[in-house]
């Protein structure tokens, strides 16, 4: 039986250059929702030691060895780039592989393509490396992570993707003509 | 005329531009404004309503008069201020409000009608009869009276919103604002400096004192030069600071590329800014004001302190014989600033006896102007003494000063009241009116350079403890401190001729008057009834002279009379910067499913679902019309097998030891008692009883279940779910999150389906295997899927999941199989007649106003337990023979076309509202019964099973008889899903 081929939610739109700037496709890893179930934050915790992580604070992410763990809302997390090893029946667990369109930003000028599309502060101060928000990209509502001091990893709805990369791409194209402009 | 060495401008760079349609040159760092007093030019534009000829009255975006349109084509920019407008090589700029130019315009005939036209006018004289107003008196009064004009094209450049965030925002940058942003900075605290010129000094520009034992324009740049280099520090020129909002957030408006004459390609025209300051500092200066005398709107009629502007920053004399009329002693300085660059003053009137004033020229004390001679640029200024001897002065400008007002606007935009201050005769902010915003210099009332300098670091030092941080000291440069001396004064009295007080709008002193002598007396009714303050500047230059006069008028004080209310924003913007990236589909994102390219490859026309695209219909030839490939569709998935995606519906993982429990709170009926491994048809209703949504949900294990949503409730759901969780039983232990990104699902339906999915499964399915409402896990194609045998089309129905990466080729798969045996896609429009013929309903019935009852599901609101919505669902008028219900209509005859929103009557009565039975929600033709058909609610609907209604649709003229009947249409027994 023939077997079924795979898409990625960016094919046919990226990457992009501009401007010094980067907008690539994360390439696809496993990504498992986290909810711990009532009274069982310490054996998540302890599961998620076991593989190198931690249960990660409001607003931030723990990275180790085997993948990375990001904060994802009250009492939610996404595990990424692991197997849920250890979690199931102490923790409500969802495959969110196939779920989110993750898109690299990356460049000099990060914070100031993401100031025209995100409501926050993404100062260095405020929002050091490791910082996750729930926050909006434009209209969409979006899962923001500082993966390095310049790059910037995205997370929206797989379905948006093409309006995701277009905004993106408005706001670099805008900055890179402003550089030009001056 | 330009003065030699005088100037911030660049004289080795000449500038080309075109106004009215002539050519000018100017020099870089002219605005159009200097460019154009420069080159002599005095008519800018003609007046809102009388069209009569006005030059440039100041030198900043307060101005009134001089309101140009910039650029041709669909780019076009009305009511641009030519005192902002940079010059670049290129620019195309004309006057408005006339025709066929600003000097010769022959709607100036409005102005010999004046007598008639003052306020009021309109409202009175055009009232009867009503229908008349919008259709004809409006538009021809729009069309005379008016600013400039949008193209009426669509305009694609681009415009940009972005956001910033500080420790403390500056507003402004004259010396307050400067001595504000240096100290903070120096203090380490992270500062925007926003300044709405493109150079930064504010009236450090205009003036020729000293700070510092510097020219104050030099200083300015040497403490932006130090700013400059300061990480701490973000320099915003060409913006201005539009509105203060809650939590401290300003907008304002930069302009990024209207002063480029070859701006690059994708550059925003403007940006608007959202600031987000924890702290503010509101050193946006002050706007000098006009006295009112007749004719005091001539062409060459200027502020005192534009003047000295044009004069000491652009090197431009505005006139050859300058008179000065004023009632403070500041404006003596640009008698003696010109006379200092070589320029005869005429005369300098100073309203006061005791005016203390000498200088080489003419000095009239307790003298007053009584008029002006010269249509399109000022020739003589008539005077009157104490005895009221009249004389005439020959003079081509006349710099007025009436004081000053401070620039509070912002202060004032979270709807605190400024006070009065009798001193300057000006109001000025109170402290806290905007939480963290403190004013500093003269927009606080503070004139002399000294006290702006002081003000700016104390304003700063105070921001710095807010902060936590230690202001390193600041030493105050040397700068002049004279005490404002002035005497309150408005208009000269009883003027002969129109005196005016908004020149953008105007509107006259006697305007005022009226409106108190009609009892308008309100500063608010009166400006409503004048109109004064309405006009783009926004009153900045009348607000205070016309509510002194109103006050006069009434005899109350000016603190009693009090001020309009302020509102954001401070300069006209354009929508386009506020809604930049909304035209077009930017209006919302769109939502993908992974069929869509397959879908629209097939040639299907795509119909948005909330945000998401789905296809209508899959034309095939030689299908014509829509209508005939819906209905190949409908009987394809009748009597062979059909394909659809169906991911867009919601998707919600619900886990936990309490999460059967909760689905008993949320939906009517019960879940706890599903077996794993089965499917429930379920009904949530909001907390006020009405339906909320309905869908299927599967109980893929013991504690876990997948909810489905409608398309369009899905986000709505999933917000109440958390809701309910979080508010009503946040003990439970129950986890929800959404999958709906995460699986594409397609509907297999058909008598063929079975027969489809089963060449595509890795263990074929059978009917007792998998029965009606039941769910598995199964593989297709080396994939793990999920398979559930539900149906919204009625037939022999399955939905299978597979993760959203492979949904594309599975979907291809899906139909390629389909067409094999005889089906194929289907879309929307079928999808949509499949289910009217099974009465199944959608938010077209369960559009937020109808009841479990009203739509025949009163039976699946359990009475064995409790559920949202269920208690509030019982209330009287909810439940009864009154209701609407739920029916089938079919016309008769069977031909005749209905069509939703159609409304019902008893046969024989007169089709009006108050004879109203019921609607119409939802109408189809079906080819399978060769009928058009109908959902609607009728009232006592079930009862009348059987009898005519008559169905009136009045938009499109339909008038049929139709027959009630259950609104299953077809296969009511429902045996075809279970086959």
């Amino acid at each position: 039986m023939p077997s079924l081929f795979e898409k990625t939610p960016c094919e046919g739109l990226l990457p992009l250059a501009i401007g010094g700037m980067t907008l690539t496709e994360i390439a696809a890893e496993r990504i498992t929702s986290v909810a711990p179930f009532a009274g069982k934050d310490r054996a998540v915790g302890a599961a998620l030691k076991a593989l190198g992580l931690g249960w990660p604070k409001p607003g931030q992410s723990v990275a180790g060895k085997g993948g990375r763990i990001l904060w994802t809302g009250r009492g939610q997390a996404f595990l990424i780039g692991a197997d849920p090893e250890g979690l199931a029946g102490i923790a409500a667990l969802t495959d969110q592989s196939d779920g989110w369109a993750r898109i690299e930003l990356s460049g000099a000028d990060v914070e100031a393509v993401l100031a025209r599309l995100v409501p926050l502060d993404l100062g260095a101060a405020a929002f050091p490396k490791g910082s996750v928000a729930r926050s909006s990209l434009g209209h969409m509502m979006m899962v923001l992570h500082r993966s390095e001091d310049r790059a910037f990893e995205i997370m929206v709805f797989r379905s948006m993707a093409a309006t995701a990369v277009h905004e993106l791409h408005a706001a670099m194209t805008a900055l890179a003509a402003r550089a030009a402009a001056r | 005329m330009r003065i030699a060495g005088k100037g911030l401008i660049d004289r080795s760079r000449t500038v080309g531009f075109r106004f009215d349609c002539k050519d000018f040159t100017g020099f870089e760092g002219d605005t159009l404004a200097s460019a154009l007093l420069a080159s002599g030019v005095k008519v800018f534009g003609r007046s809102f309503k009388y069209h009569r000829p006005r030059g440039v009255m100041t030198a900043g975006s307060e101005e009134p008069n001089a309101l140009v349109t910039v650029g041709r084509g669909a780019g076009q920019v009305p009511n641009v201020r030519a005192t902002v407008q940079e010059i670049h090589a290129g620019l195309e700029a004309r006057g408005q409000n006339c025709w066929p130019s600003v000097n010769t315009d022959l709607m100036a005939v409005n102005d010999l009608f004046a007598p008639f036209l003052s306020a009021g006018f309109y409202y009175k004289t055009f009232m009867w009869p009503r229908k008349f107003w919008e259709s004809l008196y409006e538009p021809a009064i729009r069309r005379a009276a008016g600013l400039g004009a949008l193209s009426g094209l669509s305009n694609d450049e681009g415009y940009e919103k972005a956001w910033a965030f500080c420790d403390l925002l500056v507003i402004g940058s004259g010396p307050a604002g400067l001595m504000a942003a240096l100290t903070a900075a120096r203090g380490g605290a992270d500062v925007i400096l926003a300044e709405e010129d493109h150079l930064m000094g504010g009236r450090c520009l205009a003036e020729t004192h000293e700070i510092g034992g510097k020219p104050a324009s030099d200083w300015a740049a040497r403490i932006v030069g130090e700013l400059a280099t300061m990480p701490n520090v973000r320099l915003m020129t060409r913006t201005t600071v539009t509105g203060a909002y809650d939590g401290g957030t300003y907008g304002a408006l930069e302009r990024v590329g209207l002063h480029l004459a070859n701006p690059p390609k994708n550059l925003p025209r403007e940006c608007f800014w959202r600031i987000v300051a924890k702290r503010a500092v509101l050193a946006s200066g002050a706007h000098e004001r006009q006295i009112a005398f007749a004719n005091n709107d001539r062409p060459g009629v200027m502020t005192a302190g534009a003047v000295r502007a044009y004069l000491n920053r652009w090197g431009v004399a505005p006139g050859h014989n300058v008179t000065l009329f004023c009632n403070n002693d500041d404006a003596h300085k640009t008698a003696r600033d010109l006379v200092a660059a070589g320029l005869k003053v005429a005369a300098l009137i100073d309203v006061r006896e005791d005016a203390e004033v000498s200088g080489d020229f003419p000095v009239h004390r307790g003298v007053r102007i009584v008029d002006t001679v010269g249509r399109k640029g000022l020739r003589e200024v008539v005077i009157a003494d104490r005895e009221g001897k009249i004389s005439r002065i020959v003079s081509d400008c006349l710099a007025v000063s009436g004081g000053w007002n401070p620039a509070l606007h912002l202060a004032c935009h979270m709807n605190g009241r400024p006070e009065w201050r009798e001193d300057i005769a000006a109001f000025v902010p109170k402290p806290g009116m905007v939480p963290g915003l403190a004013a500093a210099g003269s927009s606080n009332g503070a004139f002399s350079t000294r006290a702006c300098l002081a003000e700016g670091v104390a304003a700063a030092e105070e921001a710095l403890e807010a902060l936590g941080r230690k202001p390193k000291k600041t030493d105050l440069p040397e700068a002049e401190d004279g005490a404002v001396r002035l005497r309150a004064y408005w208009e000269v009295p009883e003027p002969k001729h129109r005196a005016w007080l908004d020149f953008a709008n105007d509107v006259t002193t006697k305007d005022v008057r009226l409106a108190a002598q009609e009892n308008f007396r309100s500063v608010e009714h009166m400006k409503r009834y004048t109109t004064q303050g309405m006009a783009p500047d926004q009153g900045k230059n009348s607000n205070v002279g016309a509510l002194a006069i109103l006050a006069d008028a009434t005899g109350r004080g000016i603190p009693e009379t009090g001020t309009t209310t302020f509102r954001p924003p401070y300069v006209p913007m354009s929508i386009a910067a506020l809604g930049a990236g909304g035209q077009g589909t930017g209006f919302a994102p769109q939502r993908f499913t992974t069929s869509d390219k397959a879908a629209r490859e097939r040639g299907a026309p795509m119909i948005e679902a909330g945000l998401w695209y789905r296809p209508s219909y899959f034309p095939r030839p030689p299908e014509k019309t829509w209508r005939e490939s819906c209905d190949r569709e409908v009987l394809m998935v009748r009597d062979r097998v059909g394909v659809c995606d169906v991911s867009t519906l919601g998707k919600i993982d619900i886990q936990g030891k309490d999460a059967g429990r909760f689905l008993d709170l949320v939906y009517t009926n019960t879940f706890s008692t599903l077996k794993p491994g089965r499917v429930r048809y379920g009904l949530m209703l909001r907390e006020d009883g009405l339906v909320m949504d309905d869908g299927t949900t599967a109980r893929l294990a013991e504690n876990h279940f997948l909810m489905t949503t409608t398309t369009a409730a899905a986000g709505q759901v999933m917000r109440h779910l958390e809701f309910v969780h979080q508010a009503h039983c946040p003990g439970w232990d129950v986890r929800m999150i959404s999958v709906t990104e995460q699986w594409a699902q397609f509907a297999v339906a058909g008598p063929l389906a079975r027969e489809l999915l089963n060449s595509v499964l890795e263990t074929p399915v059978d009917n007792a295997a998998l029965t009606f409402l039941s769910c598995g896990h199964v593989r297709v194609m080396d994939v793990d899927a999920r398979l559930f045998r539900i149906s919204f089309s009625g037939e022999l129905g399955y939905e299978i999941a597979v993760p959203a990466r492979y949904g594309e080729a599975l979907y291809r798969d899906l139909v390629a199989r389909a067409e094999s045996l005889g089906g194929g896609a289907y879309g929307m429009e079928a999808l949509n007649v499949l289910r009217i013929e099974k009465g199944f309903i959608t938010h077209a019935e369960i559009h937020g106003r109808t009841t479990a009852f009203d739509i025949g599901l009163a039976g699946m609101v359990s009475g064995k337990k409790d559920c949202i919505g269920k208690a509030a669902s019982q209330r009287e008028g909810l439940v009864g023979p009154k209701r609407e219900q739920l029916v089938g209509l079919r016309p008769i005859p069977m031909s005749r076309e209905i069509g939703a929103g159609a409304h019902l009557f008893d046969e024989g009565a007169e089709p009006v509202s108050a004879n109203d039975q019921g609607y119409v929600t939802s109408a189809c033709y079906s080819p399978v019964l060769k009928t058009h058909l109908a959902l609607g609610f009728l009232t006592d609907g079930r009862a009348r099973h059987g009898q005519r209604v008559r169905l009136v649709d009045h938009l499109r003229g339909t008038d049929v008889i139709c027959e009630v009947v259950n609104p299953v249409f077809f296969d009511p027994e429902g045996g075809r899903a279970r086959a």
